[in-house]
């Protein structure tokens, strides 16, 4: 049963490698954000993975505070964007 | 035993297939709304999935620790609230800034 989940993180790694293409050449700053909240969604399902795989519960404390961190990061990202400023 | 096995399989490959197509989304659409419009649903359902295939995974593996599955259920919760919300915002912020949605025959961009 542990087998699912090694090829279940293989498989999400190859897939955060397609999305990369997109962060990496994306035309404008708008595609690269979204490319990298894309990756931070995959990588918050990575951890899961990876906490059961290894064995070792404290990866899902982890996952939580990267969707946070991740969630946060985009919105600051869009408002700076958007108005050219933070504190306004 | 087995039947646990099968169901946490479908889940998790039902995720991976969600999390490929929006990434083939991102990659392949032309514009940048359309590719948002791949990414943001797929992505969601995907992690939904993935996370929901290792709580019943833990339900049955280790049915003495309660509060990780609580913890996965909360994350759960969390990207599908803050997933769209983020999608949202970047895509306002794409809008009020001027970039033009993408017609029929125009270039990729």
């Amino acid at each position: 049963m542990i087998s699912i989940f090694w090829v279940t993180g293989i498989l999400i790694t190859v897939v955060i490698g397609l999305s990369l293409y997109r962060a990496v050449v994306g035309p404008g700053v708008y595609n690269r954000t979204a490319a990298v909240n894309v990756i931070g969604t995959k990588t918050i399902a990575l951890l899961v993975i990876m906490g059961y795989y290894f064995e070792r519960p404290y990866f899902f404390d982890i996952a939580l505070l990267y969707a946070m961190i991740n969630f946060i990061s985009t919105l600051v990202f869009a408002k700076y964007l958007e108005r050219g400023e933070l504190w306004s | 035993m087995v039947i646990v096995n099968i169901i946490v399989t479908v889940l998790l490959a039902a995720g991976i297939f969600f999390f490929l197509v929006g990434s083939i989304g991102l990659l392949r659409f032309p514009d940048f709304y359309t590719r948002l419009h791949a990414t943001g649903k797929c992505d969601t359902l995907g992690g939904g999935l993935v996370i929901l295939g290792a709580i019943i995974y833990h339900f049955f593996q280790y049915p003495e620790t309660l509060l990780v599955p609580a913890k996965l259920a909360f994350l759960v919760f969390f990207i599908f609230i803050a997933n769209p919300t983020a999608t949202h915002a970047i895509m306002k912020a794409a809008y009020k800034t001027g970039v033009k949605p993408w017609r029929l025959g125009e270039e990729r961009r």
